[in-house]
């Protein structure tokens, strides 16, 4: 499913990463560690395609239309309400019935309640759970959480853990954070950036 | 769900976000009027003809007033990494982007254009046309160059240094058809700027996004 050889990414003079070797079949988990200004960010917009590597060679087998990308950024219109962001997203990841789809991501995390509400009046912790909503919203084959885990409460953490070992073994998954103890699913490889 | 599709999915978004926060066309508005009464009050007498050249002026700033607030929303929320990354052509976004900035220019226009008439009396239908014609090739070339100033540095400054000189023809071809007895050739460079920069800002807009 991903292949790196020898990837590294530089901004300007400043090496982001370095000479990456990496191989996550399909139905992998890959678990993504490292400190601060690591890489992780940097190793996972490479893998969805929103950066372009400045060395070595790396291969995604997916399309785009099949990549679930959660930012740090919630990648949501603060104007627009939870149904209407997710409405848009549908639209253009083309979600097969999407109002039912949309109903039942939103039951699941918990904010059914606040459907009409604009995104901006949110707190972090269901930007988080409604970020995780657009990135799961169209089933996507691989998906790239990065730092999954900020800002959620036990109870979302417990929400998505659900969703993690449901999808593990069914989706390829890599996950960067900086805290893995919060994870209770098991990764089947791992990566330490330095 | 088709191109048209996802361009009126993204348009309606633009659309809804003004609606929801009202930042944009009110300060058109008072940016354009403003500017037509500090027009009427530097020119003495009866300079119609000099007003009308001053009318292509406001036009065009008040273009990139607009222009500078397209990708807003995204700038602020590292939305067009989201955008970039739905399975629709890159370039739906620009064209939702172009369409939304000439709805909100027409809306402005309709108030710009009777405090032109107001202060300084009416245009023909030669001018209006060119007006139609400048608002989508303003349009057209300025959402692909805010698209390129939203990853700069100095985005603010960016924006109108690459705009002005792209958006020269359509003042000279705007001014061209609203002072002249013979239009046709302006209005006919005016729409041949809009084809030109429709097909490269169509074109060209996957490479200012995508790394």
């Amino acid at each position: 499913m991903i292949r790196a050889r020898a990837l590294s990414k530089r901004f300007g003079t400043r090496v982001a990463l370095a000479g990456l070797d990496l191989d996550v079949p399909r139905g992998g988990f890959l678990l993504v560690t490292g400190r601060n200004g690591s890489g992780k960010t940097t190793l996972l917009r490479l893998l969805a395609g929103l950066a372009a590597p400045t060395g070595g060679a790396l291969e995604v087998a997916t399309e785009r239309a099949r990549v679930g990308f959660l930012a740090h950024e919630p990648l949501l219109y603060r104007q627009l309400t939870a149904v209407e962001n997710l409405d848009l997203y549908a639209r253009l990841y083309r979600v097969a019935e999407r109002r039912e789809r949309i109903g039942m991501l939103l039951e699941r995390f918990d904010l059914w309640d606040a459907r009409h509400d604009p995104v901006g009046t949110f707190s972090r912790g269901m930007l988080q759970r409604l970020a995780l909503c657009r990135t799961l919203l169209h089933e996507p084959e691989l998906l790239l959480l990065d730092e999954p885990f900020n800002a959620l409460d036990v109870e979302g953490a417990t929400l998505l853990d659900r969703e993690l070992e449901a999808a593990r073994g069914e989706r390829t998954l890599v996950v960067a954070t900086h805290d893995p103890d919060r994870l209770a699913v098991p990764a089947t490889a791992r990566l330490r950036l330095a | 769900m088709s191109y048209v599709g996802d361009v009126a999915a993204l348009a309606r978004k633009d659309l809804l976000l003004e609606l929801r926060g009202r930042e944009t066309v009110p300060a058109m508005v008072v940016f354009a009027v403003g500017a037509l009464v500090v027009f009427r009050f530097a020119l003495p007498g009866e300079q119609s003809e000099a007003a009308k050249g001053l009318l292509w002026v406001a036009i065009l700033f008040t273009a990139l007033l607009a222009l500078t607030r397209a990708f807003a929303a995204e700038r602020d929320q590292g939305l067009l990494d989201a955008l970039v990354l739905a399975p629709c052509d890159r370039s739906a976004i620009w064209l939702a982007k172009a369409v939304a900035t000439i709805a909100f220019l027409v809306l402005v226009e309709v108030f710009a254009l009777a405090a032109f008439w107001l202060f300084f009396g009416g245009l023909g239908v030669a001018a209006l046309a060119a007006v139609a014609l400048a608002d989508v090739g303003l349009c057209a070339a300025g959402v692909l160059l805010a698209a390129m100033a939203v990853g700069g540095r100095a985005r603010e400054l960016l924006l109108p240094v690459l705009f002005l000189p792209v958006a020269l023809p359509v003042l000279v071809g705007g001014v061209g058809a609203t002072v002249t007895d013979d239009p046709a050739r302006y209005l006919g460079f005016l729409a041949l700027y809009d084809a030109v920069f429709a097909i490269l800002a169509w074109a060209g807009f996957e490479y200012v996004v995508t790394e």
